[in-house]
């Protein structure tokens, strides 16, 4: 098992090396003068060498690109290009935002897919399957954000059910302390602003949480379908066994690996839907601070986000995968 | 010498009800999008207490389907059981509800499937796996039925059974794991064995093997077997009793001696002539002339009437039923006279039959 991590993290350290270099690439050869973005109207010529010389621009792009590696390896994501603050201290600000969303969206797609996905396989070719078949393509095919502008217009706007801007009730002043809403006012023993940031996640959640939620819902579907042709389930039931148990300990024991990995899939998608959807809903998270270092051409804050996510999608499917060979002997000892 | 009497009379009573197992008149179809399979078209048969009793014919002729039935394992629909009584013990199971019949299936009916690879749950150890049926059929504590597990796989000669107990199939050789079914459905103590080809995934040596595992068990149990298997010399070596069966229904049954020395059915005779030589084991029977009829479309008289050399003017016409033939031990115009037919039938007794030729 410790052998399996080991040779997962290794590697993962391919993968990154190569981010780094597409990353540096990306910002380096895109069109347009780094002096206009940062410098502005003070733009001179005499500032712009000055400045040039300072971050190394007129050095060869292999010195300039290890010297980027090189404060990677620190640990030095860098700094924003407009006011010079750190890279990881606003990140980790804002953060905490995302991953409330995500986890969200990923209650929300889990909760509901597994369920739809087991349903529609039990009522396989029935109208209840078609019926769960048109809600998950339809839920593939709508874009994030035109999903995230109904839900607003819909239940925000017009209903009036929920609300759809920010984390929590601006009015009510709330100073957060880990960034995590969730946390944060239950840690203050304030159960009452707990139910408003839930509600503040609901439509957020859905909007992002529904690409996921067709992905799953399919996924499960056809899992179940298959595993429940398959012999030993046959085996199960010559025994004696109740459906019920049939169906637990042998169907979905089985159906669950291939869903497990997909759900670790997901993440990489969400992090990505989470710039959408935090633009959409105005929500205080790491995507709409990279929509707006983007807007400024800031493209130390944009490489390092996608850096980082990169990180985080490679640990998560780390972490699934570990999972999965929990769930699976026949990978256990690889 | 009263002693005696009383101690024979329950003996007795036992002895003349000995049927364990009287299937009657049984159809089973599939309801397909190109019509109606009648996979199992009117079969009946008994086995009684003990016997051994062998179920062969080619591949698709309803042998899995026959046994699935019994088990009512089969999906409805498709599958639709259109008549038939499958009396199990004085009950008949196609009434039971479906509790009653699972206190039935892998406790008094165990079954053994073909694909020993496929037939055992991936992410379970073996004990595991034989620990479920016996706690679930004899209420004993995990433990107990922990140690029943390991001494079932003791009991079908598996070497070191406490270390394999804790194994995961993929962990077992094909003939290890088929070990392992056969331990499975012996836990519970069953009376009606159902094995269905339960050695063709195998290779040739590891099928001798478990054949003589089967034969062993089933000696030392006295459990029925019933032993499905498209191949006659597996069928020699392991029971009394055959039924031959042809396109979804039964075509000739008699003892082993009879049946594979002597056959009455020119069917039963091509399956003896296409026996495959030594080493040539395990493949399957294709050799009779023609093909097995197309189940949307059966040949208005007797199903094997295209395919048979012997076949003569009242065979195209009419349906020849094994029930209606004197004995009833072959559904053959050859051997019953033709309702209705000017043309008497050429009676041949049992005729030795030289396997292979
Ligand atoms: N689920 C099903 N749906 C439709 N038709 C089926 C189904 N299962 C079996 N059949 C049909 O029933 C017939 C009998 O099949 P069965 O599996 O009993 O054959 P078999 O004698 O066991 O053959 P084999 O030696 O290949 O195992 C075949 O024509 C098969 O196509
Ligand atoms: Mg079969």
């Amino acid at each position: 098992m410790i052998r399996y991590i080991v040779r997962r993290l290794l590697g993962a350290i391919p993968v990154l090396f190569g981010l780094s270099i597409v990353l540096f690439a990306f910002v380096h050869l895109l069109p347009g003068d780094p002096c206009s973005a940062i410098l502005g109207q003070h733009r001179t010529e005499e500032a712009c060498a000055r400045l040039r010389a300072n971050l190394g621009l007129d050095d060869p792009l292999t010195v300039q690109y290890l010297r980027y590696l090189g404060s990677l390896l620190r640990g030095d994501l860098g700094a924003s290009v407009i006011n010079n603050k750190p890279f990881l201290d606003e990140f980790l600000v804002r953060f905490p935002g995302t991953i409330e969303l995500t986890l969200g969206a990923l209650v929300f797609a889990v909760g509901l897919g597994i369920p739809l996905g087991r349903l529609a396989a039990r009522h396989a070719q029935s109208w209840l399957d078609g019926v769960v078949t048109a809600i998950s393509l339809f839920g593939i095919s709508i874009p994030v954000f035109v999903l995230g502008l109904v839900l607003v217009v819909v239940f925000g706007v017009g209903l009036g059910w929920l609300p759809t801007q920010g984390r929590i009730d601006a009015r009510l002043r709330f100073e957060s302390v880990t960034n995590f809403m969730l946390i944060d006012t239950l840690l203050a023993g304030r159960p009452d602003l707990f139910v408003d940031a839930v509600r503040h996640l609901i439509l957020p959640s859905i909007a992002l949480g529904s690409i996921p939620l067709a992905i799953i819902t399919r996924i499960t579907r056809a899992s179940v379908i298959e595993v429940s042709h398959e012999d030993y389930v046959r085996t199960a039931r010559a025994k004696g066994l109740t459906e019920r148990r049939v169906d637990e300990r042998h169907i979905m024991r089985n159906a669950w690996l291939p869903v497990t990995t997909v759900i670790g899939l997901q993440v990489g998608g969400l992090l990505a839907g989470a710039v959408l959807t935090e633009t959409v809903f105005v929500w205080n998270g790491v995507g709409r601070w990279v929509v707006d270092a983007i807007g400024n051409r800031d493209l130390t804050i944009v490489q390092s986000t996608i850096l980082v996510f990169a990180l985080i999608f490679l640990v998560v499917n780390l972490i699934v995968d570990i999972g999965y060979a929990f769930l699976n002997p026949r990978i256990r000892y690889a | 010498m009263t002693v005696p009497t009383t101690v024979t009379a329950p003996a007795r009573a036992s002895a003349g009800n000995d049927v364990l197992l009287e299937v009657r008149d049984l159809r089973t179809y599939f309801h397909v999008l190109d019509g109606t399979v009648k996979a199992v078209d009117g079969v009946s048969f008994s086995v009684r207490r003990g016997q051994t009793i062998g179920l062969v014919g080619e591949s698709g002729c309803g042998k899995s389907v026959t046994a699935l039935t019994i088990m009512r394992l089969l999906d409805i629909p498709p599958a639709e059981i259109a008549s038939g009584e499958i009396i199990f013990e004085g009950r008949d199971l196609l009434t039971l509800s479906e509790d009653e019949m699972r206190h039935v299936r892998g406790n008094d009916i165990a079954m053994i499937f073909q694909e020993p690879m496929t037939s055992l749950n991936p992410v379970y150890t073996v004990g595991d796996q034989i620990a479920e049926a016996v706690m679930l059929h004899q209420r004993l504590s995990k433990k107990e039925a922990w140690n029943k597990a390991i001494e079932s796989l003791r009991a079908v000669g598996i070497n070191n059974p406490e270390r394999r107990v804790k194994q995961y199939p993929h962990e077992l050789s094909g003939g290890m794991r088929q070990r392992v079914m056969i331990a499975m459905a012996l836990s519970c103590d069953p009376k009606l064995l159902i094995a269905d080809e339960p050695t063709t995934a195998l290779d040739v040596t590891i099928q001798a093997q478990i054949l003589e595992l089967i034969k062993d068990v089933q000696d030392r149990t006295g459990t029925a077997l019933m032993l499905i298997t498209h191949d006659l010399g597996v069928v020699a070596e392991t029971v009394h009793d055959v039924l031959v069966m042809y396109a979804g229904r039964i075509v000739e049954t008699g003892t082993v001696e009879d049946v594979l020395l002597a056959p009455k059915h020119p069917y039963t005779e091509g399956l003896l002539r296409s026996i495959p030589s030594r080493g040539m084991k395990g493949q399957r029977l294709n050799v009779i002339k023609g093909t097995v009829p197309n189940p949307f479309n059966m040949p208005k008289g007797c199903n094997f009437a295209p395919r048979c050399p012997y076949a003569f003017a009242p065979c195209a016409e009419y349906d020849p039923r094994i029930e209606e033939a004197n004995p009833p031990d072959v559904a053959c115009w050859l051997y019953t006279p033709a309702p209705g037919s000017p043309i008497p039938p050429r009676i041949r007794p049992r005729r030795p039959v030289e396997v292979g030729a």
